[in-house]
C-alpha cells in the first residue's frame, strides 16, 4: 500500500477533473485563456450550472474512474447566482472531505475554491498549485482499493 | 415485559374489532424466540401470534412507508428509539402522518442472543425476564443474566425513555440500564491514528462485506423508491462479492446518502451478517454535523431544516475543519 503511495519510476501522468460553475469558474477559465494565463493541460474541466450541483457521487466516481484530484470551484460565497447554492455544496463538501479523510484518503485530493468571473489569474494559480499537490500526493489508488484486501 | 405485552394485544385487538384502524404493524413471533420479526396484522384472530420481549428490536417505522400509500389507517407500536425514526420519516414526507396511529411502548433495552450465549451459555431453550435481569432457561438448568450484560449495542446508546411522536403510550416508561457508554469513542479514536492507518482499518471492514443491502433495507432513513444501488443503468449497480471498482463507493455512498437524516437507530449495524461496524461511518457524519453545524439530533422533531438542507453564512470551508491526523 505504501508503496503503491509513492511516485513510480515513470513520469507520473495525473489526471484531474475541475468541476467548474458556470456563472464564475468557467468564465474565468475563460478569462485566463484569452489572457493567455496557462494552466496544467491534464485537468479535465467540466461545466457545472452551479457548485451545487456537484453531487459528492460525481466526485467518489471521478476518483474511481482514476482522477488523481478533484477540484470544485464556485462563486464566491454570497456571490452565488441562485443566491444561496454554493452555502449549500460547502457544507456538503466539509462532510465530504472529512469522511474521505476518516477513511485514510489524503484529503488534499479534493479542493474547494472560490474563484470569481473576473479572477481568471487566481484561476490559473489554483489550478497550478492543485496540479503541484496532486503530483506530489502520486497515483490515487486508495479508493479504488478500499474494498480490494490484498 | 410479559404486561406490556398483553397490553399491547388487548389494544390491537380494540383497534382492528372497532374498525378504527385497517391494520397493525407490531412484532410477531419468530422461528426461534429469539427471532421475533415485524408483524402485519389484519385481523383479529391473527393477534396470537403477537409478541412483545426483549428480541423486539426491529424498528418498524419503515414499513409504513408501503403502508400509508393505501388509503387506509394503520396502527403501530413504536419503542421510543423507533419514534424517532417515523417523526424523520415524517420530515422527509415519505409517511403520511394522518394515516398513522402512534402507541408509544416502554422499553427496557433489547437482548443481544450472542451476547447471552458468550456468557457461556449452551442449549439456551428460552429467556424469561424481570426487570434487570433474565432468567435464561438452557438444557443443563438455569442461569441469571444481568441485562445490561448482553444489551444489544445499539441499546447502549439509547435515547431515553420520551417518545418522538406518538398518539397514545402504554405502560410506564422504562429506563435501560448499563455502564457509561460515548457513542463516539471508536470514531475519536480512529481519528486519532495516521491516514495510513486508518486506510488499513477500513480496508479490513470493508472488504467483509458481501453487499447483500441488508443494511441499506432495514434503514428507516433510506428510503428512496428507486435506489441507485439497483439500477442496472447506473454504474454503482451490483450485487455480488465483485472486487469491482463500482463496488468499492457503497458504503461511503450509503451513509452519504442518510447523512444529517441518520437518527443512530443502530438498525444498519444491528443486521449487518459480516458485523461491519457501520456505525462508524453514521457517527462519524452526525459527529462532524454536531461540531460544525451544532448539535443536532435527527428526528427529534419534525420541522426543522436538516443540516445539509440549512446553512449558515459563517459555515468553515471544507478541508478547514477535518478532524483526524494527517
Ligand atoms: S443509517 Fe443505520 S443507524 Fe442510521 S437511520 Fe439508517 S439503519 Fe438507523
Ligand atoms: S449489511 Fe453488511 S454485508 Fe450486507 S451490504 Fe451492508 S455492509 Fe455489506
Ligand atoms: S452559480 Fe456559481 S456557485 Fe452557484
Amino acid at each position: 500500500m505504501l508503496a503503491a503511495q509513492s511516485t513510480p519510476d515513470k513520469e507520473f501522468e495525473q489526471l484531474i477533473v475541475a468541476f467548474c460553475c458556470n456563472w464564475c469558474s468557467y468564465a474565468g477559465a475563460d478569462l485566463a485563456g484569452t489572457a493567455r494565463r496557462s494552466y496544467p493541460a491534464n485537468i479535465k474541466i467540466i461545466r457545472v450550472p452551479c457548485s451545487c450541483r456537484v453531487n459528492p457521487t460525481f466526485i467518489l466516481r471521478a476518483f474511481l474512474r482514476g482522477a488523481d484530484g478533484v477540484i470544485i470551484a464556485g462563486c464566491h460565497p454570497g456571490d452565488c447566482h441562485y443566491t444561496s447554492g454554493n452555502y449549500f455544496a460547502r457544507r456538503r463538501m466539509t462532510l465530504l472531505m472529512s469522511m474521505l479523510s476518516f477513511l485514510g484518503v489524503d484529503k488534499a485530493r479534493l479542493r474547494v475554491e472560490w474563484v470569481s468571473a473576473a479572477e481568471g489569474n487566481k484561476f490559473a494559480e489554483v489550478m497550478t498549485s492543485f496540479a503541484e499537490t496532486i503530483k506530489a500526493l502520486g497515483e490515487n489508488v486508495k479508493l479504488r482499493d478500499l474494498r480490494c484486501k490484498k | 415485559m410479559q404486561k406490556i405485552e398483553q397490553l399491547i394485544k388487548e389494544k390491537a385487538r380494540d383497534l382492528l374489532a372497532a374498525g378504527q384502524v385497517t391494520s397493525v404493524i407490531a412484532w410477531q413471533k419468530g422461528e426461534m424466540f429469539y427471532d421475533n420479526a415485524p408483524g402485519y396484522f389484519d385481523n383479529t384472530e391473527e393477534l396470537d401470534a403477537l409478541v412483545y420481549n426483549a428480541f423486539c428490536a426491529a424498528n418498524l417505522s419503515k414499513y409504513l412507508i408501503a403502508n400509508t400509500k393505501k388509503d387506509e389507517k394503520t396502527a403501530v407500536f413504536l419503542k421510543p428509539c423507533d419514534t424517532y425514526s417515523l417523526n424523520q420519516l415524517i420530515k422527509d414526507r415519505r409517511v403520511q402522518r394522518e394515516q398513522v396511529l402512534v402507541i408509544g411502548i416502554p422499553c427496557a433495552g433489547m437482548v443481544d442472543i450472542n451476547k447471552v450465549k458468550a456468557q457461556g451459555l449452551k442449549g439456551i431453550i428460552g429467556i424469561t425476564e424481570d426487570g434487570d435481569n433474565l432468567t435464561v432457561e438452557t438444557a443443563y438448568g438455569t442461569k441469571q443474566v444481568a441485562r445490561a450484560e448482553v444489551l444489544l449495542n445499539k441499546c447502549l446508546a439509547c435515547k431515553g425513555s420520551a417518545y418522538a411522536v406518538s398518539d397514545e403510550t402504554i405502560g410506564e416508561p422504562m429506563a435501560v440500564k448499563h455502564a457509561p457508554y460515548d457513542r463516539f469513542a471508536v470514531v475519536k479514536e480512529l481519528e486519532s491514528l495516521s491516514p495510513q492507518e486508518r486506510f488499513a482499518f477500513w480496508q479490513e471492514e470493508l472488504s467483509k462485506c458481501i453487499r447483500c443491502n441488508a443494511c441499506r433495507d432495514i434503514c428507516p432513513a433510506c428510503s428512496c423508491e428507486q435506489c441507485l444501488f439497483d439500477n442496472p443503468e447506473s454504474p454503482l449497480a451490483g450485487k455480488a462479492n465483485n472486487n469491482s471498482a463500482e463496488e468499492q463507493l457503497f458504503h461511503i455512498i450509503r451513509a452519504y446518502h442518510v447523512a444529517g437524516r441518520c437518527t443512530d437507530c443502530g438498525e444498519c449495524s444491528r443486521v449487518c451478517p459480516q458485523g461491519i461496524r457501520l456505525d462508524l461511518l453514521n457517527r462519524k457524519f452526525i459527529k462532524d454535523i454536531n461540531e460544525f453545524y451544532g448539535d443536532y439530533q435527527a428526528g427529534a422533531d419534525a420541522d426543522t431544516n436538516a443540516p445539509l438542507l440549512s446553512f449558515d453564512v459563517d459555515d468553515v470551508e471544507p478541508g478547514a475543519a477535518t478532524k483526524g491526523r494527517e
